[in-house]
């Protein structure tokens, strides 16, 4: 069984093709009342895309497609050689665990300790029975106190969760997520929760974090000027669709009047 | 339209007539039942005179030895279907409510689950323990059947409501990373629900314990069955020593509950 295998880091796909290419994605809650409509957008495999728009245009639910927390009405999403919206079970849980994830809301266990928050990230490799004892593999648990020395909460690995500032438990969130060994980040609005000079840190944080180990990094973000800060590429999406596509040098005023539409908001 | 009536006054709280309806009926309700059950005061005074020459009947409590002996016995037998009902009703009870959460099992089965659950609470335990005492004999096994059958029902409907209010956000982030079912539950559920749930389990202790007296009357064994005989014997003397020994003991497992509660917190 493959939950007792140590950890490696170069095992599964750092040389292989981390691309991921959505094709006609389509989802509707309500039918007959698409929140995307029919998306396709491929996604290099390295370099961070952010993903810009309107509340409510479907730029939570387009990235929450990729690792199925929400389910496609219809569409292909290929990554690693399997199409991810046909998935499910086992399968699943096994393209999950090379899919890490950010949130909003940081969504740490909250009665967890920090180290165990970190260690969740290995629980897609783990024996149900080890976690439940918390006997994690050790060459894990050194990893995950190099994780937290990497995001700058080293002293804090025995706090709980519930205990921690809003930029500290976004910095748990992240070495949760590189302590899977990722393919890809989804980010969606890490930083929205955030102070203006949290949330900087945090999204250099993400981007030095991920380019090291050079995974393609995806984030959902409403802060514009952060976005040309350090995304490679932007994605403007409004009402379900993909409105522009371009470098960020290339994003002008004119593509964010289409994308949020209205004006004389943009001084 | 409203401009021929611009005096029109906003109601800024409406009546709630059906509220207004049900307390009217409730209250007809109490007066009609009142007056068919022969709810009068003139009972009620005979009733004080017949409970007071029944209360000094029972005094001074009995302590002879074999009485006593009688009441160790009793409590200990009690005491075991207390710890033992608990014990194997919280076992049963965790995974019947957590099949029975809406948010962690499929609807099928988490209505299959309510259902049942709602069919186990339908009896009071001293229902269920009659039913056991007929089935399987008179005896302590009878009663613990019947307090794990009302541990496991109220406990699991508890649990099921624990789990249905935790936050989903954590679960959906141990989901992300591609955790297996089991996985999740222990390491997203678990930590969320587990102060509460030792909570419910020391209160189901607590009551247990007084249970266990109690479906000693129908037949289940344990103080309540020496209880029943005493007053079967007029030995009411001997009730009184019972009773405050319930009393004490009923007091100490409160102790005890508290304890673990803030234990676990």
């Amino acid at each position: 069984m493959d939950a007792a295998a140590p950890f490696t880091p170069d095992a599964a796909g750092s040389n292989a093709d981390r691309s991921l290419v959505i094709r006609n994605l389509r989802k509707e809650y309500r039918a007959g009342q698409p929140v995307l409509k029919n998306v396709s957008l491929t996604v290099e495999g390295r370099g961070m895309t952010a993903i810009i728009g309107p509340s409510g245009t479907g730029k939570s639910t387009l990235i929450r497609c990729i690792n199925r927390l929400v389910d496609p009405t219809s569409g292909e999403i290929l990554f690693l050689g399997q199409d991810i919206a046909k998935l499910n079970g086992r399968e699943l849980r096994r393209i999950r665990r090379r899919i890490g994830m950010v949130f909003q809301e940081y969504n740490l266990v909250e009665r967890l300790s920090v180290i165990e928050n970190v260690l969740t990230g290995r629980l897609g490799y783990v024996a149900v029975w080890r976690a439940w004892l918390r006997r994690f593999d050790p060459k894990d648990v050194d990893r995950a106190f190099q994780l937290l020395d990497a995001v700058g909460l080293g002293a804090l690995a025995n706090q709980r969760a519930d205990q921690l500032s809003g930029g500290q438990r976004q910095r748990v969130g992240i070495a949760r997520a590189l302590m899977q060994d990722p393919d890809l980040i989804l980010a969606d609005e890490p930083t929205s929760s955030l102070d203006p000079k949290t949330s900087v840190e945090i999204m250099e944080l993400i981007s030095k974090r991920a380019g090291e180990r050079d995974i393609p990094v995806i984030v959902n973000i409403h802060n514009v000027a952060l976005a040309k800060r350090y995304a490679d590429r932007i994605v403007g999406m409004s009402k379900g669709e993909v409105v522009f596509d371009g470098p960020p040098r290339e994003l002008e005023d004119s593509h964010l009047l289409e994308i949020y539409g209205g004006e004389g908001w943009l001084e | 339209m409203s401009a021929s009536y611009p005096a029109t006054r906003r109601v800024a709280f409406p009546p709630n007539w059906p509220a207004r309806i049900a307390v009217a009926l409730l209250a007809i309700y109490v007066i009609y039942a009142a007056q068919t059950l022969d709810f009068t005061w003139a009972r009620f005074i005979t009733g004080i005179d017949h409970g007071g020459r029944f209360l000094s009947r029972m005094f001074p409590p009995n302590v002879a030895p074999d009485k006593l002996q009688l009441l160790y016995a009793g409590m200990t037998e009690s005491l075991q279907i207390a710890v033992l009902s608990t014990v194997f009703g919280v076992a049963l009870a965790i995974p019947l409510g957590l099949a029975a959460a809406r948010n962690l099992s499929p609807a099928p089965l988490a209505w299959f689950c309510r259902g049942l659950i709602a069919l186990l609470r339908t009896f009071h335990p001293i229902i269920v323990a009659i039913l056991f005492v007929k089935a399987v004999g008179f005896g302590a096994l009878a009663g613990v059947l019947a307090l794990i059958v009302a541990s496991m029902s109220f406990l699991s409907k508890l649990l099921a409501e624990a789990v249905e209010e935790m936050s989903m956000n954590q679960v959906e982030a141990v989901r992300a990373t591609g955790a297996s079912f089991l996985s999740v539950i222990v390491m997203g559920v678990v930590p969320q629900v587990m102060p509460r749930f030792v909570g419910f389990c020391a209160y189901q202790l607590d009551s247990n314990l007084r249970n266990s007296a109690l479906v000693g009357l129908v037949g289940g064994g344990g103080i309540g069955a020496t209880l029943f005989t005493a007053f079967q014997r007029f030995d009411y003397d001997f009730v009184l020593t019972i009773v405050l020994a319930i009393i004490a003991i009923v007091m100490v497992g409160e102790l005890l509950s508290g304890f673990m509660r803030r234990l676990f917190q």
